[in-house]
């Protein structure tokens, strides 16, 4: 299983990734973003960061790289794509998920563990999950309200988009006490084919008990079994 | 010729602005209650060739949509619009 890990000026939780994923057993490799090549990735991360400086909005100078080329075609050929916080507002800005992501509602960039409850498993990312289980894993962001207009909203949960959702610590709901005071307590959702997935929490910094958690590494483990249960990925665009 | 066009990008007003309430809040504080509302936006000034004012124009509202803002959050008007310099070629 390889994880091509993109990097833009300014990611600066591309390391860390390769660090999970490599803990996880699995082959991890750089992705430049002047390059077009994914290299044969089964996975593409977009991981954290300040990609551009967040110049104009968060996301929105990356999604003119010409690696995000590729990953489009990947992602419109059903190859699976993994946006971690600035990633979750790149696939935005890309318009590969719905919605946008904004300034926390407290205005204070949040660093802190959350818990997440697993609200799909119909994805590659959650298939080993199971619905309702309760995942730690820490946000470090200073824009991830979630925001769309009630009708987007109500579309991603009549078709089960919705992959996480901030709950307390003890699973209950959170009832806007969220990190960032996300609608409808969102924390990633995926897109209408199910196989790219945007998420604000950092699953790779919750990757090893020293870390505090290593609920993350669930997540990891679960699309490489995807992977290798349903064979050949589509093979990452080269051009 | 060279026009010189001032766009105003802010939030819808069906989103929330933390950063205007904080700004309204200071204001309040400094002695300023009369204040009801603020939006805090973005303002850019852009250097553009064209050949005349609707084109520009045009252009500027392609680009509004492309790029300067989220049009899922975000609205946008063209503050002004004049000439900088040159004239018609």
């Amino acid at each position: 299983m390889r994880f091509g890990i993109a990097v833009f000026p300014g990611t600066w939780s591309d390391r860390d990734c390769k660090h999970a994923v490599e803990l996880a057993g699995h082959e991890a490799v750089m992705l430049w973003h002047k390059d077009r090549d994914l290299q044969g990735s089964d996975c593409v991360i977009l991981p954290g960061g300040f990609s551009y400086g967040d110049y104009l909005r968060a996301g929105a100078v990356a999604r003119f790289a010409p690696l995000m080329e590729s990953v489009i075609e990947f992602a419109d050929a059903d190859g699976l794509v993994w946006g971690v916080c600035n990633g979750f507002q790149i696939l935005c800005e890309a318009h590969l998920l719905p919605g946008a992501l904004t300034r926390n509602s407290s205005l204070e960039f949040r660093c802190a563990p959350t818990w997440l409850r697993v609200e799909t498993v119909d994805t590659a990312f959650t298939g080993g999950c199971a619905r309702g289980d309760v995942l730690q894993v820490p946000v470090s962001h200073g824009e991830g309200r979630y925001v769309a207009d009630e009708e987007t909203l109500d579309m991603l949960e009549r078709e089960d988009r919705v992959a996480f959702r901030y709950v307390r610590r003890d699973g209950s709901a959170a009832e806007g006490e969220t990190p960032n005071g996300s609608m409808r307590d969102i924390a990633g959702i995926v897109n209408e084919r199910r196989n790219v997935l945007g998420m604000m929490p950092h699953p790779e910094r919750a990757c090893e008990p020293m870390l505090g958690s290593s609920d993350g590494m669930r997540l990891f483990s679960n699309v490489a079994n995807s992977v290798s249960c349903t064979g050949a990925m589509p093979v990452a665009a080269v051009s | 010729m060279t026009f010189a066009v001032e766009v105003v990008v802010v939030l819808k007003p069906v989103v929330n602005d933390p950063q205007g309430l904080v700004v309204r809040d200071g204001l309040h504080r400094l002695g300023f209650p009369e204040v009801r509302a603020v939006r805090v936006g973005k303002h850019l000034e852009l250097e553009i060739e064209g050949d005349d004012e609707a084109s520009v124009r045009a252009q500027v509202e392609a680009m509004c949509e492309r790029l300067l803002r989220n049009t899922v959050i975000e609205d946008s008007r063209i503050g002004s619009i004049s000439v900088l310099s040159g004239s018609a070629m």
